[in-house]
């Protein structure tokens, strides 16, 4: 059983082909990477299986529910989170505000008026294991708009995994940073991936951060897909050097 | 460090609310009068009305001045038609406002930026139109009047506030407490920290799962019930409602008081209203062109201070 199909999936804008025909299948536990040359597509396959883009073909299912017309809040609730190529932060709020948000949203809070005594204890404590587990307990109370890069992206990785999510979409998690921030961050879902056993999906560029960290590797290339398979398989394939090379895939 | 900071702002809060409650003993001294006081309460409360959306949830609503007037000219009728009953008409002139803004935000929430703008002025400048023509009830161009705020009767005794300005500018005072105390209660909690979310970052928002337009919706809907109170309090200061009190240009003096006073603080838009309302006291009994003055502070602060002026006060004090 798959926990993430999608199924011969297109988008055109105009006359524009973005994706072609593309599926893809991932198992509960697993790492997939999704890597192609730039323009080939990549964001705006992530981005109809986040919902941010409705395809004009085919289908995206998630745990056996058809989830292809479902608007991107209602993914958000059962189960998928994602983050963004350009950081997409709360940046003149808290560490520790953009963590409490999500935590309280994904506890069904959102509409509440007030919060219990013993309910505001347990959504603190939540806060603070995040904090934790990210390395930002130092700066929670600083806003996150002031701090580097690295903490930024941190900072949104751990507010999509706030939501408690099944499934995690990381949209270049490395872009941007330097050796040691890539390091860390490599490290923070290499934790998230084999600690929690999270099923994540990534866009990379960086080639040492995808042969680290994927189990199966997808390559698009102009919109469809190219090859896929173990990182082993993949470094050994013609087209993919090709591609990468420039040179006609053919 | 955080309890430090707490403390500071419970002496700051403490000192509003003195300074708030001794205005009949400090303001005639200073050349002022009473019923400024309660002017200012008022439209410091509409500013922190608009501002509960443009700083807390940042949107824009450029005809807020329609729930506002709709307020007032609830109020003013309730008294007129209905019963001779304050509190009767606070509550309906609320409750005009309110279920107004909540009927046409299902619309206005649709739209983003320079177009909610648009969407909320067209709406108010209906209600605007409609004060307007519509004599036989409202009184058209020349206002609602023969009403008049009527005393709190409690049974056993009655507090006269028509003819004592220090009884009504306490009872105005207990009710900006009340609504300023719901406001701060909502910017708090869960639903409060959605608005802020949506106000950084949509994008973000929505994919935490916060279903955006239902949360602008909300937030709109309240405010305009703020709004709604704000206006029929108006109308029991004046004991009259204006069709002016509809129009855009009033939206685009709360907007005024809201960003020159701090639009991203609770109590910004108070001071605003504060430094808005004394100008145009003293001014406009100096020249008609009162309002260049205003607008040149206006600009001035919009550029030297984008903070508006209580960020000012409290970066001196923080640095």
């Amino acid at each position: 059983m798959n926990l993430l199909e999608v199924r011969n999936i297109s988008k055109t804008f105009g006359k524009l082909v973005a994706v072609s025909d593309v599926s893809l299948a991932v198992k509960p536990g697993e790492l997939r990477a999704i890597i192609g040359p730039n323009g080939a597509g990549k964001t705006t396959f992530f981005n109809m299986i986040s919902g941010f883009l409705r395809p004009t073909g085919g289908s995206v299912v998630f745990d056996e529910k058809d989830v292809t017309a479902l608007p991107a809040h209602e993914r958000v609730t059962i189960g998928m989170a994602r983050t963004f190529q350009i950081t997409e932060i709360f940046p003149e709020l808290t560490v520790r505000e953009n963590l409490r948000i999500p935590v309280e949203v994904a506890a069904g809070y959102r509409l509440s008026p007030w919060l219990s005594k013993d309910t505001d204890g347990e959504i603190r404590a939540s806060v603070a294991h995040l904090l934790q587990m990210s390395g930002l307990t130092e700066k929670a109370d600083r806003l996150v708009g002031e701090l580097s890069h690295g903490d930024q992206r941190a900072t949104e990785i751990m507010m999509a995994l706030a939501l408690k999510p099944r499934l995690l979409l990381l949209d270049e998690p490395t872009a941007g940073m330097g050796d040691q921030e890539t390091y860390d961050i490599t490290q923070l879902i290499r934790r998230l991936h084999k600690d929690q056993n999270l099923t994540i999906v990534l866009i990379e560029h960086d080639m040492r951060v995808v042969f680290h960290l994927a189990d199966r590797i997808m390559v698009l290339a102009e919109g469809k897909m190219l090859a896929e398979g173990t990182p082993k398989e993949i470094a050994a394939n013609e087209a993919v050097q090709a591609a990468y090379l420039g040179k006609a895939a053919a | 460090m955080n309890d430090r900071f707490n403390a500071r702002k419970l002496i700051v809060l403490a000192g509003i609310w003195v300074l708030l409650l001794l205005v009949p003993y400090w303001m005639p001294p200073l050349g002022g009068y009473t019923a400024l006081g309660t002017r200012v309460l008022v439209l410091g409360l509409a500013a922190m009305s608009v501002n509960f959306l443009l700083g807390f949830t940042g949107v824009l609503s450029f005809g807020h001045a329609a729930y506002f007037g709709l307020g007032a000219y609830g109020a003013g009728l309730s008294l007129k038609f209905l019963a001779p009953s304050s509190s009767l008409a606070l509550l309906l002139g609320m409750l005009l406002g309110g279920l107004a803004g909540a009927l046409l935000g299902t619309l206005i929430v649709r739209r983003r930026g320079v177009y909610f703008a648009m969407v909320t002025i067209a709406f108010g400048q209906v209600f605007y139109y409609i004060a307007f023509q519509w004599s036989s009830l409202t009184g058209g161009d020349d206002g609602l009047r023969g009403f008049s705020r009527q005393p709190l009767d409690f049974g056993l005794f009655s507090i006269d506030i028509l003819s004592n300005t220090d009884n009504f500018y306490y009872f105005v005072l207990f009710c900006f407490a009340i609504m300023a105390a719901v406001m701060g209660f909502i910017l708090r909690s869960p639903f409060g920290r959605t608005m802020l979310a949506i106000r950084e970052n949509e994008r973000r928002a929505r994919f935490l799962g916060i279903p955006v337009e239902r949360h602008i919706w909300i937030a709109f809907t309240l405010s305009c019930f703020f709004m709604g109170f704000a206006g029929a309090l108006y109308a029991l200061l004046n004991n009259f409602a204006d069709p002016k009190g509809l129009h855009f240009t009033q939206s685009g003096d709360f907007v005024m008081m809201a960003v020159m006073g701090g639009m991203r603080s609770f109590w910004g838009p108070l001071l605003g209203a504060a430094v808005f309302v004394v100008l145009q006291d003293y001014l406009s009994s100096v020249t008609v062109n009162w309002m260049s003055f205003v607008g040149i502070l206006f600009v001035a602060v919009v550029l030297f201070f984008p903070r508006g002026l209580l960020g000012v006060i409290r970066q001196k004090s923080e640095a």
